[in-house]
């Protein structure tokens, strides 16, 4: 899908992601804002999923190790045809499907259930050797936030991708710089992010943009052969909204009806 | 009677399910020579992951596997299993109800040596505690086979708890169904449920309180969850006193989830035999079990002092 058209599906699932947070009075505008281009070109220009298919075997695999990300999430899967967006009213409603983090279980198009940080980017680990086990062409992406980062598990599964030379696995740290408590140099810093990674064998991409499409796109296509690929994204958090961009307080917090009036003027400019 | 430590079983079992079904896959966490998950490894290399001194990962990527249409069996001791990777369990394996088989050793204070620090006792009652979990410990060499066998044909998340030591195997052959307990003697005065390797202890109490004149009888209550409500019943019923014997902390266990059964219903005598609320620690496998009052003796006076 060419650039122009991926713009309009971010536009959309921004206006997704406002909405709904804005509706449930609660959620994670922030880090879902963040990771709009990521994921948008990740499900439309490097996944192989059907809607009407959704629990194809062969399908390609996706993780959103940052599972409070999940408005993004059900914006792109709305869009891709796999949810309903009648069903956003009812987000983080009692008996919805769409549960304050990705449930596997009630989501068409969602492969694992996720919120629980650290724990994702095991689980992707593990479809991407699954696959290698059984002889399939199936490609795994992830998408991991830079506080989740803090957690033990997420080196432990980096060690086992490059031990297994998982090169069917992609794995995307939205490095926005912010978590709950405030910055991630504040509460713990993770160094030097990149030169971790590739301590820990990925083959890594860094992007100065994680919001420049063409430089996503350039990135995905890339062939890694040997070793698990890590796509280092420098995000803004909040991005798209001025008064969300860059502000620790929008991690976990709901547009009061005012701000979601101004925030979907801003995305529609 | 001969004597095979349940996790040997369970090793032999993985081999030999390992020729049954090609989707089957056994992960470890650097003890395949303690959990004896070694004898897949070498039989079926291609299908052995080590995922190092990391159970938490060792867990997801067995959740992961599992999407991918394979059945992974994930081995470790009980205390890394249900202890160190508890919350990945019960959100990436229970919580979107995978197909993944966790199959822990060294439980209970029958590790002997290695002491406290590795002496699962809580294990029952955080796996019990999950929603949709099902909770097996075999009581013997030959049930372990037949519980591995059928954990490849159960469809959803299964913890399968066994021991280092090595305990009877009984003779005589009996049927075995997740979900359903065994009544391995039948009596009149009292009951004893049982799970694990106290199935045995259980059987020599109740040959020991027979030359007393008393009737015994013994029901090995393999799963604990789903537990087998009528059976408990029944018997709770027909013998008024009842005792539980596991291997494991009277908080949490097998002797609690058989007086959720009872509570309310039954009116009986009721005493749970276990670790009563300590941890475990050092010593000689046998030497230890006396110290927390696990053998058929101590078992046996336990059950006496119900009359």
């Amino acid at each position: 899908m060419q650039t122009a058209e991926l713009k309009e599906i971010c536009k959309a699932v921004r206006r997704d992601i406002i909405n709904m947070t804005a509706n449930a009075g609660s959620g994670h505008p922030g880090g879902s804002l963040s990771a709009v281009e990521l994921m948008v070109s990740i499900f439309f220009n490097h996944m192989r999923v059907d809607p009407k298919n959704p629990r194809d075997p062969d399908r390609d695999r996706f993780v959103l190790s940052k599972g409070h990300a999940a408005p993004c999430y059900y914006g792109v899967l709305a869009e891709l045809g796999f949810i309903d967006r009648e069903e956003f009213k009812n987000f983080r409603q009692l008996h919805s499907i769409l549960q304050g983090h990705p449930d596997a279980k009630k989501v068409p198009g969602i492969d694992a259930s996720t919120g629980s940080l650290g724990q994702g980017l095991s689980i992707a680990v593990g479809m991407a050797l699954g696959a290698k086990t059984q002889g399939k062409d199936i490609n795994v992406f992830a998408i991991v936030g830079d506080g989740e980062c803090q957690e033990g598990q997420i080196w432990e599964a980096s060690m086992a991708a490059a031990h297994y030379k998982l090169d069917n696995l992609t794995v995307v740290f939205d490095n926005n710089g912010l978590q709950i408590d405030g910055s991630n140099n504040e509460v713990m810093s993770l160094g030097d992010f990149a030169g971790k990674l590739r301590a820990f064998g990925y083959e890594v991409i860094e992007l100065p943009d994680g919001h420049d499409l063409d430089a996503i796109e350039a990135a995905l296509s890339r062939k890694v052969e040997g070793k698990p690929k890590a796509i280092l994204a420098h995000t803004v958090k909040g991005k798209g909204v001025s008064f969300m961009e860059n502000q620790v307080g929008w991690h976990g917090k709901a547009p009061n009806e005012e701000q979601r009036a101004q925030a979907l003027k801003e995305l529609e400019g | 009677m001969s004597e095979k430590a349940t996790r040997a079983a369970y090793g032999d079992a993985l081999v030999e399910l390992g020729g049954i079904n090609d989707k089957v896959v056994v992960l470890d966490a650097d003890l395949s020579h303690a959990t004896m998950t070694c004898g897949f490894a070498k039989a079926y290399p291609s299908r052995f992951f080590n995922a190092g001194i990391a159970e938490a990962n060792m867990v997801n990527m067995a959740a992961g596997m599992s999407t991918m249409g394979l059945i992974p069996f994930c081995s470790t001791f009980a205390i890394f299993g249900a202890g160190r990777a508890y919350e990945q369990v019960r959100n990436s394996v229970a919580y979107p109800k995978f197909n993944v088989k966790l199959c822990v050793t060294h439980a209970g204070v029958s590790v002997g040596e290695d002491g406290g620090s590795h002496q699962a006792i809580e294990d029952l009652a955080l796996m019990r505690a999950i929603p949709g979990m099902t909770v097996v410990v075999p009581a013997d060499a030959n049930e372990a086979r037949k519980a591995v066998l059928a954990a490849a044909d159960f469809e959803g998340p299964m913890y399968l708890r066994f021991a280092r030591l090595a305990s009877p195997v009984f003779e005589e052959d009996y049927p075995f169904t997740i979900g359903k307990a065994n009544v391995m003697r039948e009596g009149t005065d009292a009951v004893v449920f049982a799970c694990g390797m106290m199935v045995s202890a259980a059987m020599d109490a109740a040959a020991e309180l027979a030359a007393e004149g008393k009737s015994v009888a013994v029901v090995n209550v393999h799963t604990i969850k789903p537990i087998d409500a009528p059976c408990v019943l029944e018997w709770a019923e027909k013998c008024g006193n009842v005792i539980t014997a596991e291997e494991h902390s009277v908080i949490g266990g097998l002797g609690d989830a058989v007086a959720d059964v009872l509570m309310g219903r039954v009116c009986c005598k009721f005493k749970k035999v276990g670790v009563q609320d300590r941890f475990g620690q050092s010593g000689k496998a046998k030497e230890v079990l006396k110290e927390y009052g696990l053998t058929a003796p101590q078992l046996a006076q336990a059950i006496r002092e119900t009359f």
